[in-house]
């Protein structure tokens, strides 16, 4: 029980919605929403990893599987959503870390920076194996 | 360049009478106002002109007493650090802090905060008590450092009502209360971290927070209180695992 808990009648506001009631929240809840896509994404490519584990037929209906345009559209909605869930979360780590002696938006941009390049060097380097 | 004429602002306030309402309600006032009123200052005129039965907390007018928190046109701030003028010629809506129940108009109970307050021990556990005789306990700035912009907090409850975690669950020891159990235990003379162990550790302290975010950025004090929450996320992590004690440069006071 409540030392300090007054005996007046109170009337308790409903939370239903909260997050629609201000733009910082609904960023917020895409924030978290997109872990979602982020997840579907990595299962569909393992998908594709344990059909080619299993034959070329199979990898092969996979491909084709990809090449629709409901997948298509699903992957431009999930690049878009884990561009943004990378964004944002290298934005919050500086709070993670202790106070630092330097600048903390020096993480941020490092993050965003380093997550930049090794995504260019991924594509270059597929551009090299596929050529 | 400052505007000396008087204009006229609509002011919507939540109203709430126990005795009589089961709900609350909403009613309009014009407020005449010149550019250097505060919505504290519009609401006085209410109280003062229009309908003395409207009734809300104040008492500094200059944002460091932190009693005059209100929700402005949704957002957490300080009544009397809001001006008038910038919202204008749009209606200003006024509602009681957000995530607390409502007492009567805009006065919430914050009760529940205090009994957080209250359970982070806010005050210096050190190892060994010193004798007043021993004289001042001197610090360097970067030891003052540590802890500075913790200590500036009012307990105006701004970040609690920021915080939907804190809304949806009121367990949760809440972003100010546990930006001051940090600011203790960053302080060269506090060697008090077991006796706030449980509190940090708990579902209810530190790991109820999902980093939102939104309560540093609402604080009037440049409080931040996302920081030391999700700092004491990773002390709460080593003191799982043991690892802490050895980290802890000045010891424990247990």
């Amino acid at each position: 029980m409540s030392r300090f808990q007054s005996t007046a009648k109170t009337y308790i506001r409903p939370m239903s919605g909260w997050w629609l009631k201000n733009p910082y929240f609904i960023r917020y809840m895409i924030r978290e929403g997109s872990a979602v896509f982020l997840t579907l994404y990595a299962l569909v490519l393992l998908a594709g990893l344990a059909c080619l584990a299993w034959s070329p037929e199979a990898y092969a209906a996979w491909r084709g599987l990809l090449d629709t345009p409901l997948s298509l559209g699903f992957h431009v909605i999930a690049l878009l959503l884990v561009a943004y869930h990378s964004l944002t979360w290298f934005q919050v780590m500086p709070k993670t870390a202790p106070k630092l002696p330097f600048d903390p938006r020096l993480i941020v941009r490092g993050g965003l920076a380093a997550s930049a390049g090794l995504s260019l060097l991924i594509l270059v380097l597929l551009w090299w194996v596929t050529r | 360049m400052p505007d000396a004429t008087t204009r006229t602002i609509e002011i919507e306030c939540f109203r709430y009478d126990p005795e009589t309402d089961a709900k609350p309600r909403f009613q309009r006032y014009q407020v005449p106002f010149t550019d250097d009123m505060s919505v504290l200052q519009g609401l006085q005129y209410i109280k003062d002109h229009l309908d003395g039965s409207l009734t809300f907390r104040w008492s500094c007018r200059m944002a460091i007493c932190g009693s005059c928190g209100k929700m402005i046109n949704g957002v957490p701030q300080l009544s009397c650090h809001s001006f008038l003028r910038d919202y204008y010629p749009r209606r200003v809506r006024v509602e009681p802090l957000n995530h607390f129940p409502v007492i009567r108009d805009l006065v919430i109970d914050q009760s529940g905060f205090l009994d957080h307050l209250e359970t982070v021990k806010p005050y210096l556990i050190p190892k060994e008590e010193q004798p007043l005789a021993a004289g001042p306990q001197r610090q360097t700035p970067l030891q003052m450092d540590r802890y500075y912009q913790y200590s500036q907090c009012i307990n105006c409850l701004l970040c609690y009502s920021a915080c939907p975690q804190f809304g949806l669950n009121p367990d949760f020891t809440g972003p100010a209360a546990l930006a001051l159990l940090h600011r203790y235990n960053a302080d060269s003379r506090d060697q008090g971290w077991s006796a706030r162990r449980e509190v940090t550790n708990a579902e209810e302290g530190v790991w109820s927070c999902t980093l939102v975010g939104y309560c540093s950025e609402v604080c009037p004090k440049g409080v931040d209180p996302a920081h030391a929450i999700n700092q004491n996320k990773v002390n709460s992590t080593l003191d799982y695992f043991g690892i802490l004690k050895f980290l802890l440069p000045r010891g424990d006071a247990k």
